[in-house]
This record gives C-alpha cells, sequence and structure tokens, in this order.
C-alpha cells in the first residue's frame, strides 16, 4: 500500500471522479494503470488477474481484469454497470465511477457523472474526437461536472507524434466551445505502456505538462461547492422523548449549500415560518457553524411544525417556491416518456407527485442539435420538459446548486426510477 | 477566505449518516444486521450520531452461525447493554435442526452460505423492510457495483444487471409488497478509512481484532484458529501464535495474521505495510471466481 502517514492521512481531502471512454478506448487498463502505478493493487488481487490473464491466453497482465465485476462482464469483456474503485495517494483519497461507454448504457455515466468532480475522457489517437467522444462531453457539461481531463490515449500506437495529440486537442476545443465547460485539461498519454499515467513518459519530449496522476491529486475543488446560498433540507426529525431530553426537537439533514452559524435568521419553506438558529449538533458536539456537505441536526429558537421535505434556508437568501419546474432530463428507462404521465418526484429530501405538462425539445446529443418535431422520449434520451408538482417545492437553478436543483422522476407502478432531471 | 474544506474521513462519515437517515424516513421496518466486525460496529457508530440524542431507531440483527469467536459475541451482548439497543439473534443452529439448511461436509466446511437462509427467515419473521449491512465497494468485485440503496426482489436475490441507477444523493426506496431493501452506509469507506475512523473516533472494538497468543494451524497457506468446529488433518499440527484477525467472520472461514499490534495505532501501521487484501484471508470468497456475485445473487448480505 502507499506509505502515509496516520498525520497526513487524517488531513486529505477527497475527489470522486469518473471515466469515460468507447468501447476499446483503454479506459479499463488506464484505471487498472492507476492502481497499479499507484501501488494500490494488492498482491492477491494482482495474482487473480495475472491467473485469469493466463487462462484466457493472453500475453501480458491484463490490468482491465481488475474493474471487471460481474461475470457476465469477464466473459464478454465489457463493462455492464458502474462500478466504484479506490485509492489514495498521500496527498488525497480518489474515488473512481468507472462506468461503461457502449451507447445503451448513457444512464449510468450519467449516474457516475452526477456525483463527480472531476471527469477523465478518453479518446484514442488514432480515431481522434468521435460522436461518443461529443456525447460524453455534453454529458460532462450538462451535469455540471467542475473539471474536464482529456486523455488522448495509446499515444504509443501514433509513433507519440505531437501533431496528432494537438490536432486532437484543436478538433475537441472547436466542439467543446459550445459547451459551458470551465475547466479543460489535455493530457497525451498511453495506458497500456504507463506514458504520463503516474509517471513522466520517455517517449514525449515535447510534453510538457502534468501526469494524470499530477494533475489528479493538485486539481482545486475547494471552490467546487457552492458555499453562497445556505440549504438545509429537513431529513428527519429526532424527538428523543426521554427524561434527559424531554423537550428536544432537532432537525436532522445533510446541509445542501452555503454555511449556517448559530444564531442566523432562518425561514423554513414551503411555510414561511421564521426562527434564529439556537445549536448545531452532532453526537456529543455543539458546533458555532456548519457547511456543505456536513451531516448535522439544527435546532430552532421557536417551536414551529416543520417535518420531512422542508428546506430551512438563510432568511436573506431563499430559494424560489414554485409548482412549474423546467427541466432538462435524461431518461433511464425503455418505457418512454409519457406527455400528462404523471410521476412521483424525489427533490433534496422532499417526494411529491408530478404530471409532465410539456415536451419543448430533445437534444440531437451527437451534434447539440434542438429537435422539436420528435417528441418520443425514449432510454439514454435527453430533452428539455416542463413538469407541474402537485405541492410548491424549495428549488434552485442546478447550474447553481447540484443538490437543490437535482430531481429523479419515479414510475409509480413499477417504483423504478426512471428520469434524471436538472433544473434551468 | 476561510477554508471550508472537509477531510475525506468527515466528507465519507457526513455522507453515511445520511444515508442512515435516509433509510430511517424511508423505511418502516429497518435493521442494522450486526456481525460483531470492525465494519457492522462503523455502522453502529455513525448510527448514534446520526439520531442522538435519540436511541437509535432500529435493531440490531446478528445471524449467528454458531461458529463465532466468543470473543465476539460477548463484545455484541455488551454493546447492545451499553447503548440499549435492541438485539435479535437469528440462528443458523436452528435453521439446520429444522431441516431449512444442510450442514456442508468435510475439512473445509462452513456455515458460511448457510446464513443466508437465516437470514432471509429472519427478515420474513421480523418483516423488516430494510437491513443495514456494512459491505464496501472496495472489498470485493460484485460489491463494487452495489448501490447504495440495494433492491431485493420477494426473494431476497440481487439483480445485478438491473440494478435502479443512483443519482445524486437521491434515493429511491419504493418497493412492492414482499420485497425489501439492503443498504449500505459505508460503500465507499476503504479498509484503511475503516481503521482510520476507529482511530480518530477512539471506537471499541472485539479484543481479537488486536493481537493474542492463541492455539493455530496453517492449512493451505492460511492461519487458522484451532477450535472444534475445524476438524484437524493427520498431518495438521496445533501451535501456539501470536496473532490478530483483520476481518471476523465465521472461526470456520477466517483466517488470522501473525502481528504484533496491540494498539489501533499499530494496526493501522500494519494495514498501511500490508500487501493482501483483508479478504485474501477469507476462504469463503476463493471458492470461486465468482462466489461472492452467486452468493449475493441468492440473498447473502
Amino acid at each position: 500500500m502507499t506509505d502515509f502517514s496516520t498525520a497526513g492521512y487524517l488531513t486529505m481531502d477527497l475527489l470522486r471522479f469518473t471515466t469515460a471512454g468507447s468501447v476499446d478506448d483503454g479506459k479499463s487498463t488506464l484505471i487498472g494503470r492507476l492502481l497499479y502505478d499507484s501501488k494500490s493493487i494488492f498482491e492477491d488481487q494482482y495474482e487473480a488477474i495475472r491467473a485469469s490473464s493466463e487462462k484466457r491466453g493472453e500475453e501480458y497482465v491484463n490490468l482491465a481484469l481488475l474493474t471487471d465485476g460481474l461475470r457476465a462482464e469477464r466473459e464478454q469483456g465489457i463493462t455492464i454497470d458502474v462500478a466504484y474503485r479506490y485509492f489514495a495517494t498521500p496527498k488525497r483519497k480518489f474515488i473512481i465511477a468507472d462506468t461503461p461507454g457502449h451507447i445503451q448504457y448513457t444512464r449510468n455515466m450519467v449516474t457516475g457523472a452526477s456525483t463527480a468532480n472531476a471527469a477523465i475522457i478518453l479518446i484514442d489517437a488514432r480515431k481522434g474526437v468521435i460522436e461518443q467522444t461529443m456525447r460524453h462531453t455534453y454529458i460532462a457539461s450538462l451535469l455540471r461536472i467542475p473539471h474536464v481531463i482529456v486523455c488522448v490515449n495509446k499515444m504509443d500506437l501514433v509513433e507519440y507524434t505531437e501533431e496528432v495529440f494537438e490536432k486532437i486537442k484543436n478538433d475537441y476545443t472547436s466542439f467543446a466551445a459550445k459547451l459551458e465547460i470551465t475547466d479543460v485539461h489535455f493530457l497525451p498519454i498511453s495506458a497500456l505502456k504507463g506514458d504520463n499515467v503516474v509517471d513522466e513518459s520517455k517517449n514525449m519530449d515535447w510534453y510538457k505538462g502534468a501526469t494524470l496522476m499530477y494533475l489528479l491529486e493538485n486539481l482545486q475543488i475547494s471552490n467546487d461547492q457552492n458555499y453562497s446560498d445556505a440549504r438545509f433540507p429537513v431529513q428527519y426529525v429526532i424527538r428523543p422523548m426521554s427524561s434527559d431530553h424531554h423537550d428536544y426537537r432537532g432537525y436532522a439533514g445533510r446541509i445542501a449549500g452555503g454555511i449556517f452559524k448559530k444564531g442566523d435568521a432562518v425561514t423554513v419553506l414551503p411555510s414561511g415560518f421564521t426562527s434564529k438558529i439556537k445549536s448545531i449538533d452532532i453526537l456529543d458536539e455543539s458546533l458555532e457553524e456548519a457547511f456543505a456537505p456536513m451531516s448535522v441536526t439544527l435546532t430552532l429558537e421557536d417551536e414551529i411544525d416543520i417535518s420531512r421535505g422542508d428546506m430551512i434556508a438563510k432568511t436573506d437568501n431563499l430559494p424560489e417556491i414554485t409548482q412549474d419546474i423546467e427541466i432538462m432530463i435524461c431518461w433511464l428507462a425503455d418505457k418512454q416518456l409519457q406527455l400528462n404521465g404523471k410521476y412521483a418526484l424525489r427533490h433534496t429530501s422532499k417526494e411529491v407527485r408530478c404530471v409532465v405538462k410539456d415536451i419543448q425539445y430533445k437534444v440531437n446529443i451527437n451534434t447539440l442539435e434542438k429537435i422539436k418535431d420528435d417528441k418520443i422520449i425514449r432510454l439514454n434520451d435527453i430533452a428539455c420538459i416542463t413538469i407541474k408538482t402537485t405541492t410548491p417545492i424549495a428549488i434552485d437553478k442546478y447550474k447553481k446548486n447540484r443538490n437543490t436543483g437535482s430531481v429523479i422522476l419515479i414510475d409509480e407502478a413499477s417504483n423504478i426510477t426512471v428520469g434524471a432531471g436538472m433544473i434551468i | 477566505m476561510k477554508n471550508y474544506n472537509l477531510t475525506h474521513l468527515k466528507e465519507l462519515e457526513s455522507e453515511s449518516i445520511y444515508v442512515l437517515r435516509e433509510l430511517a424516513a424511508q423505511f418502516e421496518r429497518p435493521a442494522l444486521l450486526f456481525s460483531g466486525g470492525k465494519d457492522s460496529i462503523v455502522c453502529f457508530h455513525l448510527a448514534r450520531k446520526a439520531f442522538a440524542p435519540a436511541k437509535i431507531p432500529f435493531p440490531l440483527v446478528h445471524v449467528d452461525t454458531g461458529h463465532n469467536f466468543e470473543e465476539t459475541i460477548v463484545f455484541r451482548d455488551e454493546l447492545a447493554k451499553k447503548y440499549n439497543a435492541q438485539l435479535i439473534v437469528g440462528s443458523v443452529q436452528q435453521s439446520i435442526d429444522e431441516g431449512k439448511a444442510i450442514e456442508e461436509k468435510g475439512f473445509n466446511a462452513s456455515r458460511n452460505i448457510l446464513q443466508t437462509v437465516t437470514l432471509l427467515d429472519t427478515i420474513e419473521k421480523y418483516k423488516f423492510d430494510a437491513c443495514i449491512g456494512g459491505a464496501r465497494r472496495d472489498e470485493e468485485k460484485a460489491r463494487a457495483k452495489e448501490r447504495f440503496f440495494s433492491h431485493r426482489d420477494e426473494f431476497g436475490q440481487w439483480d445485478p444487471k438491473n440494478q435502479r441507477p443512483e443519482l445524486w444523493n437521491l434515493f429511491n426506496g419504493k418497493k412492492h409488497l414482499g420485497e425489501n431493501f439492503r443498504v449500505f452506509p459505508i460503500s465507499n469507506w476503504t479498509e484503511m478509512d475503516v481503521w482510520q475512523y476507529i482511530l480518530q473516533e477512539n471506537i471499541e472494538i472485539p479484543s481479537i481484532y488486536y493481537t493474542h497468543e492463541r492455539e493455530c494451524f496453517v492449512r493451505d497457506g492460511v492461519i487458522y484458529a484451532h477450535s472444534n468446529v475445524i476438524p484437524l488433518k493427520p498431518t495438521e499440527k496445533v501451535e501456539k501464535m501470536q496473532v490478530r484477525f483483520r476481518t471476523i467472520g465465521d472461526i470456520s472461514c477466517t483466517g488470522a495474521v501473525l502481528s504484533k499490534a496491540t494498539t489501533l495505532e499499530e494496526i493501522v501501521e500494519e494495514v498501511a505495510a500490508t500487501r493482501v487484501t483483508e479478504r485474501g484471508s477469507r476462504i469463503d470468497d476463493k471458492r470461486s471466481e465468482a462466489a461472492m456475485e452467486d452468493r449475493k445473487k441468492a440473498g447473502y448480505f
């Protein structure tokens, strides 16, 4: 394992990233390489994949086998579902959401992207920017992943030439200009040979930038969280009803944005009642202030009727209260979206019902064109729709806050999650 | 501006507490599957944090194979008593006696797989609609694909190819009658995170995690505790060794490691230096490449 001291371990932060690539772009190999070169692979794991590789008649130890979890995946050599991987360096702990690249599994990429700070997008140096690259980039921008790292892989198969890399970089930049992506990095790598993954490449003197690992360790993520709009969705009301805590009434939840301090004037939504924060508790501790994404329990100065699904916000900065919501939706189910259909909707800790009032347009995610004449929304489609909820909910735009700006739609007959929505 | 960055341990803690509170809000009869191992102990500690100053709003459920280390059972009972938690024990021995489960035979016989029968029976008896497990995604490749809220059909089965997508922090715990969920609050923790957290929070753990002298024998390169549940082969010799356990499962399938660690700090150092995964000493995973996947599909933890 990586050698790190206890003191260092206790100050590390956490970076969640997702990886996207087409079939055979070498995504699993890249992850295997990151794990292997950062010494996060144990001897018994290595031994298991070495034996598997040998059994399959492969010439070298296939690092991709580290990430293929299910039997069908090993048999078919593909990734079916989002798999989560973990590794740590002395600087940071990493969580990788490894998502498949084939077209039918776009929903998994959206899933992986929804919690990521960064996205690695893989491009095969021989193929350049293709349709799937555009789709992956569009999803990264739609889900507002703050950092995008474009890895031009298989540089060993194009003789490590700078021109190939530069051309792909230019093609990508002109495409991405149409999208809202704030922070993009480009790297020429070979996951198979290890160039610029953890160790600097000896084959590409022309490249003066950082290795992938260095970049991952040093991305500035402290500004990714929203610290200006204080939002606290109430998850659970704590009433001990014991002799020690007879009158205790605490509102448990995870801060979805901003900073709360003791004494802050707050408004409870949708009721509109106001009060002040009396205490911010966690087990035996009482805090002066707390910030996103901390899980705490708030108590208020006044006795107000508050229940799960209510939102506590600072009185000087309130979210919008509305029943009519416009969202970009990614459809996740085989059964198509029903215009005028009713769905259960989950937003923070609140669950309401909603009806689909209008389908404005569908997005061609390969060309980014708005399609207005075909309003049939199928699995993996992305569309702009308007919904109306049964009761008002307190929302922010997704652009402003990923926690208070996102919703899921649930089919009420099957109970399956059918849509992922971002409020615009 | 002040630095409002959370350390990764604090962020993981916060995520797990969030998951536990979602569970308590979305389900009517949840339960915490408690094995007495470090992962379930950490889950219990997180549950105390999630609901303080109230008691945790669900019982502890232990599926007792009858092949547990005595130290684990003593620890379990003391913990439940100390925090005034309800403890429900499902007995594999009883499932065997009732003819619902059949004991494996041979030198490497284990009751590990039989636990599934007792677990599903206990869930049905108490009508639990969600069971919290301390499984982590880093443990094993099938577990790497688990959701926080993992749907199980009316037979308790997991369908890995047809899981509900889990986006942002929006968990969908809706279900039909007879179906239930497994909920995994520490999905994103690694073995190292668990130990660092136990150290940081100074959480009590069973004594067998620390080094102690024990009568052991070696089989296929694994150190086993000598006990009446594993018959010795004629060539196997029992000797006293200085060992500790990295995971706690049944005596019949949990290997020990040679260790000098007497404190939590020393355990953390050992874990950091080790070159083998903790499940490397778990014989139950080694039966086939998809051993865990098969057991999970059938309703295992």
